[in-house]
């Protein structure tokens, strides 16, 4: 059932990405491609949000917690198209689109993932574990 | 077609990062998760590949667009971050910044060359 969940998330995640990046196409912020970035970021967040959430309380079951978080979430955001293209920008000569396009994503997935796991847990997170 | 490639290649692609991570399970050095740093590095690698040797476009969405697109994650990485961040592992936290996106984009570069090589 998980094996299942998640390939059908994933078929979803990756037909999601790319009708994304075809509404984004020649879009670019700071001159660097801005479909796959808008893509990392918005999942990003999501992941966050979804777990901290699940994490909370969570009546939904474990394989369509899979098929959304490793499956739909986990294709939609990619890492392959990012990487190539940040060495294509090099490549051309573009060094400080492509610094600016990691710096970006690093720190903006981060705050994102942050922000959403935060905001999914309440803001309630108990820390007594921690204590 | 073209929505069919990349359907395909995604449900193979999430699959597979799924069984990686089921293989890859255990952790580098310091806590840093070896299953996303694997699948992120060999994912962009093979992406260099198939736009080094200029592959069709049919090739491109299937393996490119839908597979390794699917296969590799970008939300992943952020999650496990903030959950190593969590747990005070601040170290670990830099260290799996640093390989993924040093690594993942040296792999891109290998990729592109490789398939420069081979076309």
């Amino acid at each position: 059932m998980n094996v299942l969940a998640i390939g059908i998330g994933g078929m979803l995640g990756s037909l999601l990405r790319f009708f994304a990046g075809k509404a984004t196409a020649g879009w670019w912020l700071l001159g660097f491609p801005a479909g796959t970035f808008f893509v990392n970021m918005l999942g990003s967040f999501m992941l966050g949000y979804l777990t901290a959430r699940w994490k909370k309380s969570s009546s939904i079951p474990s394989y369509l917690q899979k098929g959304i978080g490793t499956g739909l979430i986990g294709s939609f955001t990619t890492f392959s198209a990012f990487s190539v293209e940040t060495a294509e920008l090099i490549q051309s000569g573009r060094f400080g689109s492509a610094s600016l396009y990691v710096l970006i994503s690093l720190a903006g997935g981060i705050i994102l993932a942050l922000a959403g796991y935060k905001i999914g847990a309440g803001f309630s997170k108990r820390r007594v574990a921690n204590s | 077609m073209t929505l069919a490639l990349i359907t395909a290649g995604g449900f193979l692609g999430a699959l597979g990062r799924y069984f990686a991570g089921r293989l890859f399970h255990g952790w580098l050095p310091g806590d840093i998760p070896m299953a996303t740093f694997l699948v992120n590095g060999t994912g962009s690698f093979l992406l260099g590949l198939i736009v080094g040797i200029s592959a069709t476009t049919e090739l491109i969405l299937f393996l490119g667009t839908g597979f390794l697109g699917a296969f590799t994650t970008f939300s992943t990485i952020n999650l496990e971050i903030v959950q190593l961040v969590d747990e005070g592992k601040w170290a670990s936290a830099f260290g799996y910044i640093f390989l993924t996106y040093a690594g993942g984009l040296l792999s891109a570069f290998l990729g592109i060359l490789a398939g420069y090589t081979l076309s």
